[in-house]
């Protein structure tokens, strides 16, 4: 069985705000979320002042004090985006639909904001025992499971981590599942809340963060800058939501996946540029159907170098009626989450059929020559790719395209 | 970056190198490039950390990355040395 799946609903929280209009109207204003730590966040001697923090989140807001105690930050994000997108979608679901309902979750490091807590507790003050609910809350897996307790789907749940390409492989392996009949609908994304003194520390070791801002393909760029939040999608079968009268605002027509087998941390355009074509392939779309480009795009000196490379080996013949996005520059580098944020924008642009600012631009980088997308315009396109390549050189890639109605 | 190194800092900053890289010592003389002693980005952020430690100095992100050899190394950490020295101490 193959099935054409689409995208019925999303759902963000994010440094642009807590739901998806706010998101989308900081995606077209070019209005960074990138600001100085805060928060309550401890960064004592951090060298990088910024992060793209969604501070305008409260979980309180959402949930109960009791609901609160099992849920670290991480988990509460994710289910705020997967409300607002099953709302948007307008799903009800009975017991048996239920049964053959999906959740596929990406995380980086899951609940780091408990664990950090936690440790601190234990190394730092001297304290002699942890929250009983310590691993429950840290656990990858958590906002997938609190999901399936608040929905009560039974079907396929699991939670996928790979770094920085966490929610575009749950995303792949999502659809796979709707395509191939093994669900019937499917919640996925990502989610993220590395904001956390331990975290800031190991990102400062490494030496990739950003001194200022997040400025991708720009000269100049120092970095990335981390940031925090969810996204997730509602997919289904083309049919079904058709059937139902759904607002279809996408096709999710490929995916694709790799490994560099490269290095550790440095990417590869060769392993990229692959991926690439293997998602064009597996949405049986030729390069020129390809309008929009949501690159990577982390503002590291090393990233967008070879993702450059990589776009032009593989769209090198069509540049001209190409565009290359790329919101990190306005939501940060929200780790597993960022590549759902980055789908749901992706999506939007699709559906507007227009593309967004790439925020903190200052000039171009012969080494980075793409066709950067600067400003809030209409751009008429078929189809569009979201870019995802992780640490560890593990790529993802997705296909979504416009439905005509 | 034209700084004098002293034999000693020269000496730490060799056999710091020579450790974190498993490298035999003799092999890390200030003449050799990163290249030729197989550094590439990964090793070089663990050598910045292990001279962190060392010197018990911050090695900032921006005069770390256009460090290419040990000669340049040799003379970032100094400078940032005699930079620490020329400052008043701070509580211990």
């Amino acid at each position: 069985m193959t099935r054409r799946v689409v995208i019925t609903g999303v759902g963000t929280v994010s440094a642009l705000g807590t739901n998806t209009p706010d998101f989308w109207n900081g995606c077209r204003a070019g209005a960074s979320g990138i600001g100085p730590i805060g928060g309550g966040v401890d960064r004592t001697g951090i060298r990088f002042p910024n992060g793209a923090q969604a501070l305008a989140f409260d979980p309180s807001r959402h949930f109960d004090e009791k609901q609160l105690i099992p849920l670290d930050r991480f988990a509460t994000m994710a289910i705020v985006a997967a409300r607002e997108a099953l709302a948007a979608a307008q799903l009800e679901l009975t017991p048996d639909e239920k049964t053959r309902a999906a959740i596929v979750t990406g995380s980086c490091y899951g609940g780091k904001c408990s664990e950090d807590a936690g440790f601190r507790s234990l190394y730092k003050d001297n304290q002699p025992r942890v929250h009983p609910l310590t691993i429950p809350r840290l656990m990858s897996n958590a906002g997938a499971s609190a999901l399936t307790l608040e929905l009560g789907w039974q079907g396929p749940v699991w939670t996928v981590s790979t770094a920085c390409s966490s929610a575009n492989h749950a995303i792949g392996q999502a659809f796979w599942l709707v395509r191939h009949g093994l669900a019937d609908v499917a919640l996925a994304g990502g989610s993220e809340a590395p904001f956390t003194y331990g975290s800031l520390k190991a990102w400062e070791a490494l030496r990739v963060v950003s001194p200022d801002t997040c400025r991708p393909f720009s000269k100049g760029r120092g970095g990335m800058v981390l940031g925090e939040g969810a996204g997730m999608l509602v997919l289904e079968p083309l049919e079904r939501a058709q059937a139902r009268g759904a607002t279809i605002l996408a096709e999710l027509a490929g995916f694709g996946m790799s490994a560099d087998a490269h290095h550790l941390t440095q990417p590869s355009a060769a392993g990229a540029a692959r991926t690439l074509r293997l998602a064009l392939d597996d949405a049986n779309l030729p390069p020129e159907a390809i309008g929009v480009v949501n690159a990577h795009g982390t503002g590291t000196l090393a990233n967008d170098v070879t993702e450059s490379a990589a776009i032009r080996e593989v769209f090198g013949a069509n540049l001209d009626r190409l565009r290359v996005i790329a919101t990190k520059s306005l939501h940060g580098h929200a780790l597993g989450a960022s590549s759902a944020l980055e789908a749901v924008a992706t999506v939007l642009g699709l559906r507007e059929q227009c593309v967004i600012p790439t925020a903190n631009f200052q000039e171009r980088d012969p080494e980075c020559d793409v066709p950067l997308s600067l400003e809030h315009a209409p751009w008429p396109h078929e189809a569009a790719v979201s870019n995802s390549f992780a640490f560890g050189g593990l790529n993802a890639v997705l296909v979504l395209r416009t439905i005509p109605s | 970056m034209s700084e004098t190194v002293s034999p000693e800092v020269l000496d730490r900053v060799l056999r710091t190198l020579a450790e974190t890289q498993k490298l035999p010592l003799e092999q890390v003389t200030p003449e050799a490039s990163f290249e030729q002693l197989g550094i590439d980005s990964l090793d070089g952020i663990n050598i910045l950390f292990a001279l962190e430690n060392e010197f018990n100095i911050n090695i900032p992100d921006e005069s770390a990355r256009l460090v290419r050899d040990v000669q340049q190394l040799a003379a970032g950490v100094q400078k940032i040395l005699d930079e620490k020295d020329a400052q008043p101490a701070a509580s211990a």
